[in-house]
């Protein structure tokens, strides 16, 4: 895990909405987030939860109705800094692909089927390099399909005589051309089979050491995620709800969500006993409940729940020194008592990559 | 489901057309005179439009406007009927062919394909010459001839529709239930397709009273029969016989009246659109409401727009808790 | 043909459910790579022995078989050739009556709770139709529908048998496309992917009303899915299909934790797995087979560690490994000579 000192991307208080006035659904309300470099960050959460609108929004590419209504998002690159809400088309033109690149949850249709990969590959070192020339792109885009394990005579096929794990592949490359500190994607092998997953994950993370560019990865796999991120950010309705080292989260959730998310996907090992998962229906963004949001399936509820919500902030229980750790949930506030199996301690953990 | 359409150019395509078919039932009763009676006796020149005469005579001393109102009973019926016959023979048609496939979809496809590849005016010139030998043919009949000919590309359509239906999950699912192959036609598919046949029946009316318009003005129908087609063949004859330069109060409300209904039923054609696609329904709205709210009045793709910027803290939660408690 | 594998004979009634060399090609259509008259080969002689109680989970990837497999189970694809015996008798019906009958006896829910509920009906009208088809609704309709409504835990059932899919989340469409399926009172329930499409939260409580069914009303039940890791907690016995054919079978516990087919073993070392100690190595990259020209032999061995040079000559039987286990793999198979056992030059090459 590489923690470099200043953080690479920084979000804070950022709000989404969809439409506008009374119609207005909130899909991502006061959301903080810190990404530093080479680091995985995982953006667990169910529909609803808004962790592909968070993810569009701060690359500034959610589409209409998509609007954003607060909050910053500070992206620093090669010494500039930059907010990428008040920057303008240029600047994000600049930013989009050189240092920032995005592998979308379609992926693997969104490479155009009457093009060859070659034509794609090569279009995007074209758009943004232009000094290279003919003969120099064609061999970065060998380069680049080999990086991903294709082999180089793939230039010339078309999308379609691919297999769903190559073009996710390919898609993959294309992000990596022109080598970005941050690469954010979304879902990027939900529609593979396991195995393909498995494989590509692989991969994606010997570039990732080889490279050293950061990832935010979404999914609704939280499990999947406890493999392969550093830190992850649990989301509902809109909110981040639990942000913890993987480790962490997966040994000492906090947050009765998380908690509940985590034991709700079987294991390999252990025991087969019943599991219960969570009470209740996702929620519907448009009929929220006051309060905390998670208090109608939350099996800790207390009356404070029903009427204050409760913020992003450290849980008081923390021993100092725990960094990292941030919760919202009124069971960790100062004065108040949470049940032993959400107040475990977090052993001592150990790098695992 | 259903509500009262809020788009304008809806409300005007449904009030236009309730004014038509209003003028179908009781225009006959309205109309001041016969339209056959020859009123005074002026010799050959139409006459403008007057207080007696609201709008005009024709060179003959009929009355313009009785012709107008008898003979818009007469051609809305008509369309009417074909848009009727020519939809129950696609719907049937299109989805036992698109349901069914094999065999049975070959042959009804080859039949709506002869249909559609034979050209519909000289044939229905045919039929109506036989027709014509005869009597006056009644309404109905003139309509379910013409449906004849209007019924293949709302059939080709349904075809297609039904196809793409038939790989759903709850038409599989009603197959597993046991539910015979006609039920699940009348009862599972067809329901769902029932904006796709609003729009060809509509389609079909726009297309009959254009057939039946263009067969009148040809004489081909039998002229004594008052509709607004038979009044331009006696306008267009009027000036080709006796050398009388028409007056605009003999052909233009025909006409109108045939582009105003024609008008009134593509509007209606929209309002199912947006009523299929909820999209559609508030487009016109949302924009005008967006750029109320400062945002750029056509959103560009990779650009979000971003309304209000706050410094960062509880603040922003707590104003959202304030919106949604109210 | 081979011999069917299943629970073993601890089950001491016959089986409900019997799949004999089931077999479905499906034609290739167009002229895909310029090749005509190609056939896909989806599922070719797989023999499974259903039981009248119990959850049978069938497991495969996409292009694994699984699904096609179901639907010939449901008798809504007609198969290539291979038999189907509904207690111990030949079902060949395809029309009328007789394919009504086994719909009584067989149901099948399938995979997207978005699609499998007709949006212009309300939930009574769904739940209803089975009933009247069948003729079950001898007293009073209404109270039939409570009552299923009930055993889906769907409650109070007023709140739910006038609304339309739309009204309804995915878990509880989900679970009306059960209630359903139950109406006919089925001996088998084919459930084809039930949650794959379903949020995670909501997926243990569809998968426990399935367990519950089985607990409480003793319906067999077979459960097919991608995930080995919700098989081993819903079922009994597990059934791993690898490109069209079944490779391995058994009790679930023995099939997760001591796979005997090395396809398992890719499986059960790719699916996720956060009590994992540490990281898995990246394995050989290979596509799974293409169904048109599927490899010689085995179908595995191109992707296969332990890969034999009989592997290529001929498709392995099922072999048991323990009461109630088979492994369809050369490497159970004794009394090979070493000819035959030379391992295959494994390529951990690029994708071709």
């Amino acid at each position: 895990m590489t923690r470099g000192g200043e953080p690479l991307l920084e979000v804070s208080g950022l709000c989404v909405d969809y439409g506008f006035d009374d119609d207005a659904v909130h899909a991502v309300i006061g959301a903080d987030m810190t990404l530093h470099r080479g680091e995985v960050f995982g953006l667990a959460g169910e529909s609803g939860s808004g962790k592909s609108t968070l993810a569009y929004a701060i690359s500034r590419l959610l589409r209409a109705p998509g609007v954003i209504t607060g909050g910053e998002v500070i992206f620093r690159h090669e010494g500039n800094t930059v907010n990428l809400l008040n920057a303008g088309p240029t600047q994000l033109r600049e930013l989009r692909w050189n240092q920032l690149a995005v592998v979308l949850q379609s992926a693997m249709h969104a490479l155009n089927p009457v093009l060859t990969i070659g034509t794609q590959l090569t279009d995007v070192l074209q758009a943004h390099r232009p000094e290279l020339e003919r003969q120099a792109r064609r061999a970065r885009a060998s380069e680049l399909l080999e990086m991903v394990g294709i082999a180089p005579d793939r230039l010339a096929s078309f999308p379609h005589e691919l297999s769903g794990g190559m073009r996710q592949r390919v898609m993959i490359a294309m992000a990596l051309a022109l080598r970005p500190q941050l690469l954010i994607m979304d879902e990027p092998t939900t529609a593979l089979d396991v195995v393909t997953q498995r494989e590509i994950l692989n991969e994606l993370m010997d570039l990732r050491t080889e490279f050293g560019f950061a990832v935010l990865f979404i999914t609704h796999d939280l499990s999947l995620l406890i493999e392969i991120a550093d830190t992850i950010a649990v989301m509902y309705a809109g909110r981040i709800v639990e942000s913890a080292p993987a480790g962490e989260l997966y040994l000492a959730p906090r947050h009765p969500y998380a908690y509940g998310l985590l034991h709700s996907f079987p294991g390999l090992h252990g025991a087969r006993q019943r599991m219960t998962g969570i009470a209740g229906s996702p929620p519907d963004l448009r009929q929220l409940p006051t309060g905390c949001v998670f208090h109608p399936r939350c099996g800790y509820v207390m009356d404070r729940c029903l009427r204050d919500e409760p913020p992003l902030a450290r849980p008081a229980a923390e021993p100092p020194g725990a960094d990292g750790r941030l919760v919202a949930c009124w069971l960790h506030e100062a004065g108040a008592s949470a049940p032993a199996e959400l107040a475990a301690l977090a052993p001592a953990l150990e790098s695992t990559s | 489901m259903l509500q009262f359409p809020k788009s304008g150019k809806i409300r005007l395509g449904l009030g236009m057309a309730l004014v038509f078919t209003l003028l179908a039932i009781i225009g006959p009763w309205l109309a001041p005179f016969d339209p056959n009676k020859s009123l005074t006796t002026t010799n050959g020149v139409p006459q403008p439009p007057s207080g007696a005469h609201l709008l005009g005579t024709t060179q003959v001393q009929q009355d313009v406007l009785s012709q107008l109102l008898v003979g818009g009973r007469s051609t809305i019926l008509v369309a009417l009927i074909a848009g009727v016959v020519a939809t129950v023979l696609a719907v049937g048609f299109g989805i036992t062919a698109g349901y069914y496939g094999g065999w049975l979809d070959d042959l009804l496809s080859m039949l709506a394909n002869i249909f559609l590849v034979m050209p519909a005016l000289p044939l229905l010139i045919v039929i109506f010459g036989f027709l014509n030998k005869t009597a006056n043919p009644p309404d109905v009949l003139i309509g379910l001839v013409i449906s004849i000919t209007g019924w293949a590309f709302g059939a080709r359509v349904l075809r297609a529709q039904t196809l793409s239906m038939r790989s759903r999950d709850y038409v599989t699912s009603a197959r597993i239930i046991g539910e015979r192959g006609w039920r699940i036609m009348m009862f599972e598919i067809l329901p769902n397709l029932v904006p796709i046949v609003a729009t060809s029946f509509l389609f079909t009316v726009i297309y009959g009273v254009g057939a039946y318009t263009a067969l009148s003005f040809l004489g081909v129908i039998s002229v004594s029969h008052w509709s607004w087609g038979t009044m331009l063949y006696w306008a267009q004859s009027a000036q080709a016989a006796q050398q009388v330069h028409i007056q605009w109060w003999w052909f233009l409300p025909p006409g109108l009246a045939v582009g105003l209904f024609g008008t009134a039923l593509a509007l209606l054609n929209f309002g199912i659109d947006e009523f299929i696609n909820p999209r559609l329904r508030a487009a016109g709205l949302t924009r005008r409401r967006a750029r109320q709210a400062g945002l750029p009045r056509r959103a560009q793709l990779g650009l979000t727009p971003v309304v209000g910027q706050h410094v960062v803290g509880q603040h922003v939660v707590g104003k959202q808790l304030n919106r949604e408690s109210a | 043909m081979t011999a069917p594998a299943g629970l073993d004979a601890t089950v001491s009634e016959s089986p409900l459910l019997e799949a004999r060399g089931l077999t479905k090609h499906f034609p290739v259509r167009g002229a895909r790579n310029g090749r005509r008259g190609g056939i896909v080969h989806a599922v070719d002689d797989v023999s499974l022995v259903v039981p009248s109680a119990g959850i049978t989970a069938i497991v495969g990837e996409s292009g694994s078989g699984k699904s096609t497999l179901a639907r010939m189970l449901a008798r809504l694809i007609k198969p290539t050739s291979g038999e189907l015996l509904l207690d111990g008798q030949a079902s060949t019906a395809a029309l009328g009556g007789a394919r009504r009958e086994y719909a009584r006896a067989v149901q099948l829910v399938l995979q997207d709770p978005f699609s499998s509920l007709n949006p212009v009906h309300d939930v009574r009208y769904h739940l209803a139709r089975p009933l009247k088809v069948h003729k079950l609704a001898s007293g009073s309709l209404d109270e039939a529908i409570d009552g299923l409504l009930g055993r889906v835990s769907l409650t109070p059932a007023a709140n739910f048998t006038g609304k339309y899919p739309h009204e309804l989340s995915g878990g509880q469409r989900q679970r009306v496309a059960i209630a359903r399926a139950l109406a006919v009172a089925p001996r088998l329930l084919l459930a084809d992917e039930p949650v794959s499409m379903l949020d995670v939260s909501i997926r243990l409580g569809v998968l426990n009303l399935l367990a519950d069914l089985r607990e409480k009303d003793g319906l067999a039940i077979v459960y097919v899915t991608h995930d080995i890791a919700s098989a081993r907690y819903l079922a009994d016995v597990v059934a791993v299909m690898y490109a069209g054919r079944v490779v391995e079978i058994g009790p679930a516990a023995a099939v997760t934790s001591e796979p005997a087919h090395p396809y398992t073993e890719l499986l059960l070392s790719a699916a996720p797995d956060p009590g994992r100690a540490r990281s898995v190595p990246a394995r050989a990259r290979t596509a799974p087979p293409n169904l048109v020209t599927p490899p010689p032999g085995c179908r595995f061995h191109p992707r296969c560690p332990h890969a034999m040079r009989v592997c290529t000559s001929g498709v392995p039987e099922m072999t048991q490994i323990s009461p109630g286990h088979h492994s369809a793999c050369w490497l159970h198979v004794n009394g090979l000579d070493t000819q035959q056992r030379t391992p295959l030059v494994s390529k951990p090459g690029k994708e071709a």
